[in-house]
């Protein structure tokens, strides 16, 4: 066969089909006899529910039913869970309100779901749906991330005191402290990580069905992980045999994370179906997605740095306020914990590290992973520091990182990861140079010349990915396994479908695993198909988040490729009449080591489905393998970013005019789809540091921010022309030698983006989202001072 | 959305009978606003009466004094209209930059100032050209014909059938954007006319208005030197997410000061 396909820029197998309109969505799911769900959100961030009246609503045309929480009460339908517990700092577990599908007597934030109507059609739902009458009686409500556990608050929930879902922390105080004490010098910051709204092209939709003929269910929806939903739903929330629940999740238009969980609406279309005997259908309006999709980041921190004179980091210290919303959502507990703080050495050998991390209920949509999920926090954190350290020591920002870069590895932080390999000086010095930091001066020069002011930031972040080695998953209170499964099905005549447990929702899976394949198996690329997203077909899967899918799930693909290898290796000596010891196989050919004697791929496929002449005292027919993967280490993707911004001083506008990023993924497969998957999360990072930022008003709890007039997710004219570059040390313990690459651009660009800002304007700090009102005043507050 | 009647009439007449036998009715131009609303449920109109396909009311006229545009012409053919460009390039220039290239092809002149939106770019360039605006009953000067926020002086059933813009010496329009939508937070045009200067704002008030502190100072003196020494009062401006009424002010200079700056 030709060249190697792993390292290729092969255009994307799934695209022809996206570019054409071909794609099936879960809307584009039409099942006989289906009817449609609406569903009646609370307008109050804080209410008691006095009553509910049904009558005008079951009243109006089409309409076939009309529940409540009293429904699903009684019918026994449970509340939905979050999958991972974190222990507090006095060994207690958090604290864990119920989450009902439909509110049950209180409705804690704006969009929570209270009942659902179901009508022939979509605009009979509205209609009726607008009939139903809920007698609300509002109560204070509290939406500051702050001042949600302050004394006075609006209490959310009876059993969680100051609305306290747990103060959890990571490292020795005293030892920290002690630290402090010492330094010569010490950098504090005052951060906000502002709040963001995933919004991905696709809103969330689900149509459930049922069938009397086999007590089934079928739930189709947008979603990243089916069996993780299936797993949660049937045994957790509505008590059904896993076996008779099928979940689908066809095309998905992207998730960020937000796709990740169970939702009310999921469960709620799924058990209706039964209860009517009729598919379900429902497909989120984007003024619904903005109230009642997960939401992103929310933290308010104060972080400290302690260095010697000479600027190396002696021990760091973080107190972390993170908001998780009404309820606790499936991933929510341990995003700020476990996804954040164990991020917090950074790139650097800084030996003692303290962080505390209180996580508060405040009557706002639910919080949980958004792209970087945890770690583009921690790399805030860090990356102001670090910046900010260095112009306070008047050192080169590029040069403080030197002085502290871990250079040998294995490297055990004190915040319990591992880091497996890396090299950091590498990655700083590729994007030194793509940047062209050496002729900043004179473009700073040129916009001062302008009257425009000049900013260069950087951010040398790392992430954790390839989540998750099980066991310690486990035992930080992780809820369920962290592996991945795949099958190879190899047909009689020799072409190959794949089933994964990674979920495909714009990371072009279909194409990078089918590189995968075929690179290893030495056969075209064209005869590979790759398949994920219902229940029915794949064995099992964890699903896609944590930029897990290459390490973890293309792991298990080549666990089982080597299990064809192996058996295709038998067949072939058989048929070769030669020692199995004998037989090497090499792109797509088994031969006897030594001979001219071989057997082409499809032809020992062949003799496995037609097995006339066979080895059966030994083996059995046919060419199927699974494998399961469970990681030894998670990943350490690396890497620097440069950011350049021009800003007019008289508007506040930033402008980005240069972006470089130099990232260490590991081994790559698809270079093209990796610069995508980094323009992609750069393009999100940029937003969260100069346009996205989500608002709820103080006093009522309304969201300001409930649509595209207000909330600003970034457009291409707001970013420049990526300059990316990669290195590579590949990661030692998968036999890719892969990292992850899905998040990084969102981690890292925030802290680039406000170190370039802050240069430029000559300030300690601005609270992202950098808008252009908000430069402005920065720039008046300066001149004012 | 709600139910509602369609209609499509053959001529202005005939659209403003219909709209004047039902009281719930609506005008259909570009519905770039008023479908939007629709949908959102803000407005249930009983009846929406379509102009579509009313000849009459689209098309540009250009005579050496000024240009007429019909009210139903589409954004898109204003910015690319020779005429416009030759006459006015301010106005075509304007158009070239309403909402995105969607709203462009469906967006018209007279839906745009029936509906007044705070944040309009036409209602600048109307009133900064001290355009008259023709209906179905009368000819409304723009000094009269915006009101207040999303208020204009037609009454109910009064149909815009096209606009006029007197030629000026130069003219330009500068707009700085919300983020978000891409509406004006603030947006200047000003004009350089037989009549004097004018200088009309929008987005910055409840609704387009002129500025007499920038309109003296571009009086005495056409430079951006002029435009930047004012100090625009922030009373009255509006406030929100976005911006506050002092920044709103101070953009009102700036874009001012680079509105100048681009034809003085």
């Amino acid at each position: 066969m030709g060249a190697p396909l792993i390292g290729a820029r092969i255009e994307r197998k799934e695209d022809y089909r996206f570019l054409t309109g071909a794609g099936q969505y879960t809307d584009d799911v039409v099942l006989p006899g289906q009817t449609h769900a609406v569903f009646v959100r609370s307008p109050h961030a804080h209410a008691k529910i006095r009553s509910i009246r049904k009558d005008e609503a079951l009243k109006k045309p089409g309409v076939l039913a009309l529940f409540t929480g009293e429904d699903l009460a009684a019918a026994k339908v449970g509340g939905l869970p979050c999958g991972w517990l974190i222990t507090d700092v006095n060994g207690q577990p958090m604290k864990e309100p119920a989450h009902p599908c439909l509110a049950q007597g209180k409705v804690r934030y704006v969009g929570d779901h209270v009942a659902v109507v179901i009508a022939e059609t979509l605009e009979e739902a509205h209609e009726a749906a607008e009939a139903v009458h809920v007698d609300y009686e509002v109560l204070p409500s509290v939406v500051d991330t702050a001042s949600a556990s302050s004394k006075g608050a609006p209490q959310l929930h009876e059993n969680a005191p100051d609305n306290t879902c747990y103060v959890w922390a990571i490292g020795d105080k005293s030892v920290v402290d002690k630290a402090f004490a010492g330094a010569a010098h010490v950098t504090r910051l005052d951060l906000v990580n502002n709040r963001l709204i995933p919004n991905a092209v696709e809103p969330r939709a689900a149509t459930g069905a049922y069938s009397r003929a086999d007590q089934s269910y079928t739930l189709y929806v947008s979603n990243q992980n089916p069996h993780v939903e299936r797993l949660l739903m049937t045994a957790f929330v509505l008590s059904l045999p896993e076996h008779k629940v099928r979940v689908v999740a066809p095309d998905v238009g992207g998730g960020f994370g937000s796709k990740i969980y169970i939702y009310a609406e999921d469960v709620v279309v799924t058990w209706a179906a039964k209860q009517i005997n009729r598919p379900v259908k429902w497909t989120a309006e984007r003024s619904e997605s903005f109230v009642s999709d997960a939401h992103g980041r929310d933290h308010v921190t104060v972080a400290e740095m302690a260095m010697d004179k000479d600027g190396k980091f002696l021990a760091m210290r973080v107190h972390t306020t993170a908001n998780v919303g009404a309820y606790l959502s499936t991933f929510a507990s341990c995003v700020p914990t476990i996804l954040y703080a164990t991020l917090l050495a950074g790139q650097y050998t800084t030996p003692v590290i303290y962080c505390e991390v209180k996580a508060v209920f405040s009557n706002t949509t639910p919080v949980d992973a958004y792209r970087g999920a945890g770690r583009p926090e921690a790399t805030y954190v860090v990356e102001r520091l670090v910046e900010t350290a260095a112009r306070e020591m008047k050192l080169d920002p590029a040069e403080i990182r030197r002085r502290n870069f871990i250079r040998s590895f294995p490297y055990q932080t004190p915040v319990a990861l591992c880091y497996d390999t890396g090299d950091y000086e590498a990655t700083l010095d590729g994007a030194l140079k793509l940047a062209d930091v050496a002729g900043y001066a004179a473009r700073k020069k040129a916009s001062e010349a302008k009257g425009r002011l000049r900013g260069l930031g950087y951010a040398a972040y790392i992430e954790a990915c390839g989540i998750a080695p099980s066991a310690v998953a486990g035992s930080l209170g992780a809820r369920a396994g962290l592996f991945e499964a795949g099958e190879v099905r190899v047909h009689p005549t020799g072409s190959v479908t794949v089933f994964t447990g990674s979920h495909s929702h714009g990371q072009g899976h279909e194409t990078t695993f089918a590189q995968v394949v075929a690179d290893r198996l030495g056969i075209g690329i064209e005869s590979v198909d790759i398949v994920h997203g219902d229940t029915s077909k794949v064995l099992f899967g964890m699903g896609t988040y944590g930029s897990r899918s290459i390490a973890v799930g293309g792991t298990a693909i080549v666990k089982a490729l080597d299990k064809i290898i192996a058996k295709g290796k038998k067949i072939a000596a058989h048929l070769l009449e030669a020692s199995e010891s004998d037989i090497e196989y090499d792109r797509g050919v088994f031969k006897v080591s030594g001979t001219d004697k071989q057997k082409m791929f499809g032809e020992v496929a062949f003799a496995a489905y037609v097995p006339h002449n066979y080895p059966h005292d030994k083996l059995e027919p046919g060419l199927n393998e699974n494998a399961f993967y469970d990681p030894a280490n998670f990943t350490f993707p690396a890497g620097t970013y440069v950011c350049e911004v021009e800003i007019d001083p008289d508007t506040g506008k930033v402008s980005v005019e240069r972006f470089t990023a130099v990232d260490d993924f590991g081994k790559i497969i698809n270079p093209m789809i990796v610069d995508g998957q980094v323009h992609g999360g750069l393009t999100q990072g940029i937003g969260q540091a100069l346009t996205e930022g989500c608002i709820y008003d103080k006093d009522s709890g309304q969201l300001l921010t409930g649509s595209f007039m207000d909330y600003s997710i970034p457009r291409a004219d707001d970013v420049p022309s990526f300059k990316v570059d990669t290195r590579e040390t590949p990661c030692t313990h998968n036999p890719l030698g892969v990292k992850g690459c899905g998040e990084a651009g969102a981690i890292g660009a925030p802290a680039a983006m406000m170190n370039a800002i802050t240069d430029a304007l000559g300030v300690k700090d601005v609270p992202m989202p950098a808008t252009p009102q908000t430069v402005w005043r920065a720039l008046q507050n300066k001149k004012a001072a | 959305m709600h139910a509602f009647k369609y209609h499509r009439a053959s001529s202005a007449n005939e659209a403003a009978s219909i709209v004047a036998r039902n009281g719930e009715a609506r005008f259909l131009a570009g519905g770039q606003s008023l479908v939007q609303m629709m949908k959102l449920r803000f407005v249930s109109p009983s009846d929406l009466v379509d102009l579509g396909s009313i000849k009459d009311l689209a098309g540009i006229k250009a005579d050496g004094s000024g240009v007429t545009i019909g009210a139903m012409t589409r954004h898109a053919e204003v910015a690319g209209s020779a005429e416009v460009r030759k006459a006015i390039p301010a106005l075509a220039a304007l158009a070239g930059t309403i909402g995105d290239r969607q709203v462009r092809n469906m967006g018209t002149l007279g839906g745009a100032i029936a509906h007044a939106d705070p944040a309009a770019d036409y209602p600048a360039a109307v009133l900064g050209l001290g355009a008259t605006i023709h209906t179905n009953k009368r000819k409304i000067a723009a000094d009269d014909f915006f009101k207040g926020m999303m208020e204009t002086a037609l009454q109910p059933g009064e149909l815009i059938t096209s606009v006029s813009f007197p030629v000026p010496k130069r003219a330009a329009y500068m707009k700085f954007k919300n983020q978000a939508s891409r509406f004006a937070i603030v947006g200047v045009f000003v004009a350089d006319t037989a009549g004097g200067v004018r200088v009309a704002v929008t987005g910055a008030g409840p609704c387009v208005f002129r500025s007499k502190e920038l309109e003296a100072a571009l009086s005495k003196s056409f430079t951006a030197q002029a435009a930047a020494g004012v100090k625009v009062s922030d009373k009255g401006l509006n406030k929100d997410l976005h911006a506050s009424p002092e920044y709103r002010a101070h953009l009102i200079t700036v874009m001012a000061k680079r509105a100048v700056q681009s034809i003085a």
